[in-house]
């Protein structure tokens, strides 16, 4: 089942300071990865407090902003990332990517 | 009556209030022609205005010229953050305007940030608020010093995002944020149908809110601006035309300048003997608004004429606007009855500026009229005829028009004469524009058919504040100019004129 898709996928996140909404997006994108992408994904966080500068890099506006670095084609995902569903969807994970 | 508009009494309000050293509201200068003169000194200091208008009324320049000046003549940096145009289009559309956005953002002085927000290209998957566009906007503003901040259009949010309400409580949080970071910003919003705002951003915005305006009337574009609201200042809440060309933007605030202009006492001669002496031996106050009326060929470009020679002989410089005959044609006619505007021309006393009205729109002739009479700063201005400007305007806005620039040149002690075609067939006293009550002095030229023959008269209808003569009088144009025929009556009183004047004045003697 080794296909060319099922590279490693890098995510980045955008939060601003550790508020609740930062705090539940990472916690539901790693139990999302762990769930459908486990071993081949990377997860980046990048805090605007700390670093102003970034969010003019991918254009974000909104927070917490998940970019979908690669595979490409590039994609955000807004929200805290409680609707897992809307997440699997917006990342396009297929069931293949999945595992199933 | 001249009544001076007075600023009503500041009104008490918060104590974070920004106030300059006198109790008065701080205002941030925009630097854009005439803006300032209506808002009474510029936008409200450390607070957002909103401009909003339809699609194309010129909000984006308006903002970004905000910007510019405030850059290099005020010393205030600034952000544009730009939810529509791209860094590319805007850098572009301002050199249009003759503003170089790349040498201000290499000087530190302006930033430009895109903002790129797409609905389809985003998934929404929980809950989330705007703080990246804060730290965003933060950090455009601190990294430069900025003190001046445009956020156009930012309703943009509201078609991005799905969640209205978490938009809705972002950007109240915004716009206090802008408040707290003390910078004077302009947020833009597009007019929809009775909305002053798609998505009611006035809402948010209390303390100032100009609405632009761009109509087509008689196939030529005008633009107005009006100041909607200004809390705490004195403002013109009058629709005033405003033009958008390569200068930037200028708005046309004549109205703003009321009646309180000062009148002189000092006399001008009209360049004939025969009519001084109509005006108590004396002719037009300084500064005064003259009308010259009559039927096509009764003299009223000679009598302008007369005017403007005897002026430049006086040393004065006169500024003439024809807008039916080129200069060439004017200076020869006026050689035939003696008079000479050539040596005048060459001398640079007299400019005659000739442009077809339908040239430019009425706003533009204006604007072009104010720059002309600024950078020259002539005496005297003669338009011929004024008449003929209805082309471009209904007459209601012509008159509006005709107000504005007779303010302006009373401000400047400008003595101003404009000559008026009439229809042969209307009553003599009619005139097409209705503008006699903005006139000073109010002439009227006209040709009596008798006796198979034609004869010149005029007469004065007015002359505010001076003795004048009730007299119908006969004129001649000959060699040597324009010259009034001493009164001679009849048998049985009447004035006589033309041939049975001769017969008069023969047998008299």
């Amino acid at each position: 089942m080794k296909k060319a898709t099922r590279s490693t996928w890098h995510l980045r996140l955008y939060v601003a300071g550790q508020t609740p909404k930062s705090i539940s997006a990472l916690t539901n994108l790693k139990r999302l990865c762990e769930q459908h992408l486990a071993g081949r994904y990377r997860i980046e966080v990048v805090d605007l407090v700390d670093q102003p500068h970034r969010a003019g890099q991918d254009d974000i506006v909104v927070v917490p902003t998940l970019v979908r670095r690669l595979p490409p084609p590039l994609r955000k995902i807004i929200g805290d990332l409680s609707h897992s569903e809307k997440v699997l969807v917006g990342l396009d994970v297929t069931r293949d990517d999945r595992g199933e | 009556m001249a009544v001076a508009r007075r600023p009503p009494p500041p009104t008490k309000r918060t104590g974070t209030r920004q106030r300059s050293a006198d109790g008065s509201l701080a205002k941030a200068p925009t630097g854009i022609s005439g803006l300032d003169e209506v808002t009474r000194g510029g936008l409200p200091r450390g607070r957002t205005t909103l401009v909003c208008g339809s699609a194309g009324c010129g909000k984006t320049l308006l903002a970004m010229e905000f910007l510019v000046r405030g850059a290099l003549e005020f010393g205030e940096p600034g952000v544009f953050l730009s939810f529509e145009e791209t860094s590319q289009d805007l850098v572009e559309n301002a050199r249009s305007l003759g503003f170089d956005l790349q040498r201000l953002r290499s000087r530190r002085l302006l930033t430009i940030e895109h903002v790129h927000l797409e609905r389809t290209e985003l998934s929404e998957a929980g809950e989330y608020d705007l703080e990246g566009l804060f730290i965003r906007l933060g950090h455009a503003i601190d990294a430069i010093g900025a003190k001046r901040v445009v956020l156009d259009t930012v309703e943009l949010l509201f078609s991005a995002l799905a969640d209205r309400s978490v938009v809705r409580a972002e950007l109240a949080r915004l716009f206090r944020w802008l408040k707290a970071r003390a910078v004077t910003a302009i947020v833009t919003g597009e007019r929809e149908g009775d909305q002053l705002t798609r998505y009611g951003l006035e809402e948010y915005v209390s303390d100032c809110v100009i609405v632009l305006d761009q109509r087509v009337v008689d196939q030529s574009a005008t633009r107005r601006l009006r100041i909607l609201k200004y809390r705490g200042s004195a403002h013109d809440g009058n629709e005033i035309p405003f033009l958008i060309d390569e200068r930037g933007v200028s708005v046309l605030p004549i109205t703003s300048l009321g009646l309180a202009h000062r009148a002189s006492s000092e006399r001008l001669s009209t360049g004939v003997a025969g009519l001084d002496g109509m005006f108590g031996g004396r002719g037009y106050f300084r500064g005064s608004s003259v009308l010259l009326s009559g039927t096509a060929g009764t003299g009223k470009s000679s009598l302008a004429s007369q005017f403007v020679e005897a002026a430049c002989k006086r040393g004065e410089k006169c500024l003439y606007l024809a807008f039916e005959e080129s200069p060439p044609q004017i200076a020869r006619n006026m050689r035939s009855i003696g008079v000479r505007l050539q040596p005048w021309l060459r001398q640079d006393r007299l400019r005659i500026h000739a442009q077809r009205p339908t040239a430019l729109g009425l706003e533009a002739h204006l604007v072009a009229i104010h720059q002309m009479i600024d950078a020259w700063r002539p005496q005297i201005v003669v338009m011929d005829p004024v008449t003929n400007l209805i082309a471009v305007g209904s007459p209601i806005e012509v008159k509006a028009m005709l107000a504005r620039l007779i303010d302006f040149m009373k401000t400047r002690q400008i003595t101003a004469l404009f000559t008026s075609l009439t229809d042969g067939s209307g009553a003599s006293e009619q005139t097409d524009l209705g503008v006699s009550s903005l006139m000073d002095i109010w002439m009227l030229l006209g040709n009596r058919e008798a006796n198979g023959e034609r004869n010149r008269a005029i007469q004065i209808v007015k002359a505010r504040g001076m003795p004048h003569s009730n007299q119908v009088r006969e004129f001649v144009m000959t060699g040597r100019g324009i010259s009034l025929v001493d009164v001679s009556r009849a048998a049985d009183g009447s004035v006589a004129v033309g041939s049975t004047r001769g017969a008069q004045q023969r047998r008299a003697e």
